[in-house]
């Protein structure tokens, strides 16, 4: 865990609003599939860091490739970064997907929108895995994933795959991993549940909240657990650095 | 310049810090995640999020929102309690070699007591007591808005604490220097200000409140005008030590609210963006010390009166 000056690698635009960036950091080494940095604006008057999921990690390059959205002024700014130009990061953080523990399963990788970025490092780390992915209509890492593995796509207008979400893809290519990554928005992760509990397999999902240090001390970025959790001892967990990846069993998703 | 090694202790109610710069309550945990970006030693003190007599759980998310210069929370105090504080975080920070400030809330005066209580057998070198979150509903601010409460608030504490009390104040009040003088008259030992000013944000998007407990509290550089006017008038209307905060981010910063009447200064929304914020600012106090060629920190307090 660093805060660093990151050197601007490339960044290209993928998607509609959808960015592909590529930096140099001095802590690829240690970066994990499910991971995150915090991105620092130029602009002291945005105090905040921006929380961006790891999409690649090249380590003999020592870089990292972050699919991020724009999603406000501090993501417009992130846009405009061309080779040459630098970044404040801080990271790696948060705990990541355990790609070790399932490396030899077959392991279903489903992404829900801009969800989508941190399963593909993950997938690198995986001897089976495959996907199931859910867009709105525009595809976006579609070839990044079929070089890997399987992919089961749905879109909401049916213009790619399976109409409608990641479940209808699931269930209608009889899909049965042993496990499950998760990372989307919330109704998908709380339907996703529902579909492990029945298949009973453990899945695991990235949960995501607004975050402020990145670091586990200011208690911003917290979500329900099922049980009282290890840092205050309630039944709020930090996302940033119990998580963002947690057993889906163990998070209250209510 | 080589050679000139200005003196940075002060003395807040007999508890002499190495240098002024403490950590702003809520913006440092009990310093366990920021000890692995730099030695917490290099601190005048730390001084740990709240905490209360049983877990808190805090308020619902978002939590947090972003504003110019500065942010919103609304995090309500999540916390171990007084347990888990004694039993994990006090002996992490024994390690170090800095001064130990315990933060304390509270939703009623027995349950600010009960902590206070626990932590008069244990090595914490002082007290503040926060009567002045605003993002809880019992406790906290409505002790801090009403001087009369202010004052039985803290005889009360003082009757039991073993440690100096310090006073942290609310600046959403009408006049800063009656709090700061009924916190002295009920035995204060030292008065910090400013906690957060109460605020919010529509997400215009949406349609709906930024944060889900509606209101938050503003910090960051966008109060730090507001915060060296308190300070100054606080300061100047009791004779008990002051400590200064709200948007300090540089040694510039901290030298400011020194020279406002701030005996010591906290930094708090600024770890946020920098992990290492506060020690830069402690090293920025002595860089400017050295840099104007005075010897004595405590020589630029309360200068501009």
């Amino acid at each position: 865990m660093k805060k660093e000056t990151a050197a601007v690698i490339y960044q290209e635009t993928i998607a509609e609003n959808i960015k592909s960036l590529v930096l140099r950091v001095s802590f690829a080494g240690e970066a994990v599939p499910g991971q995150f940095i915090s991105l620092y604006s130029a602009d002291k008057s945005r105090m905040l860091p921006r929380p961006i999921s790891i999409c690649q990690v090249n380590r003999e390059a020592g870089t990292l490739r972050l699919v991020y959205r724009l999603a406000g002024a501090g993501t417009r700014e992130f846009a405009e970064l061309v080779p040459g130009d630098s970044v404040e990061v801080l990271g790696p953080l948060g705990n990541g997907f355990p790609v070790e523990e399932y490396k030899d399963k077959n392991v279903l990788l489903i992404g829900g929108g801009i969800g989508i970025p941190p399963l593909l490092q993950a997938a690198y780390e995986l001897d089976h895995p495959s996907f199931a992915v859910g867009y709105r209509s525009e595809t976006y890492l579609y070839e990044d994933m079929q070089a890997v593995g399987n992919v089961y796509v749905s879109t909401e207008d049916g213009s790619l795959g399976t109409k409608g979400n990641v479940l209808d893809a699931i269930r209608e290519h009889d899909v049965h991993p042993d496990a499950a990554f998760a990372c989307g928005p919330l109704p998908m992760l709380r339907a996703l549940k529902v579909w492990a509990e029945n298949e009973n397999i453990p899945l695991y999902i990235s949960m995501e909240e607004r975050m402020a240090c990145g670091v586990g001390a200011c208690l911003a970025c917290v979500c329900k657990t099922t049980d009282v959790d290890g840092h205050s001892h309630v039944k709020n967990a930090r996302i940033c650095k119990d998580g963002p990846v947690f057993p889906a069993k163990e998070v209250d998703l209510t | 310049m080589s050679g000139f090694e200005p003196k940075t202790e002060v003395n807040i109610a007999g508890v002499v810090l190495k240098n002024p710069v403490m950590t702003a309550s809520g913006t440092f945990g009990s310093g366990m995640e920021y000890g692995e970006f730099f030695d917490l030693s290099k601190l005048g003190a730390v001084v740990t999020k709240g905490v209360a007599d049983v877990p808190w759980p805090g308020n619902p998310t978002p939590r947090i929102a972003e504003t110019a210069s500065g942010m919103l929370n609304a995090i309500g105090l999540q916390n171990p309690g007084i347990d888990v504080f004694i039993s994990r975080d006090l002996p992490y920070l024994a390690k170090y070699d800095t001064k130990v400030i315990v933060n304390v809330c509270g939703h009623s005066e027995e349950e600010y007591l009960n902590v206070v209580r626990r932590l008069a057998e244990t090595d914490a070198d002082m007290l503040e007591i926060n009567i002045s979150c605003p993002n809880v509903k019992e406790g906290g601010i409505a002790f801090g808005t009403d001087p009369k409460a202010v004052e039985a608030i803290t005889k009360a504490v003082k009757r039991e604490a073993k440690q100096p009390v310090i006073m942290k104040l609310s600046p959403n009040v009408t006049d800063i220097k009656v709090m700061a003088r009924a916190a002295e008259a009920g035995g204060a030992d030292a008065i910090s200000l400013i906690n957060t000013l109460t605020g919010m944000k529509i997400d215009i998007e949406r349609g709906k409140f930024a944060l889900a407990n509606r209101t938050g509290g503003l910090s960051g550089p966008a109060i730090k005008p507001v915060a060296v006017r308190m300070v100054y008038e606080a300061s100047h209307a009791v004779s008990i030590p002051v400590i200064g905060m709200g948007g300090i981010t540089t040694g510039e910063d901290a030298v400011e609210f020194l020279m406002a009447g701030a005996r010591a200064v906290s930094v708090g929304t600024a770890n946020f963006r920098d992990p290492l914020a506060s020690l830069k600012v402690a090293e920025g106090i002595r860089d400017f010390l050295v840099r104007k060629q005075i010897g004595d920190v405590n020589d630029i307090v309360g200068i501009v009166s």
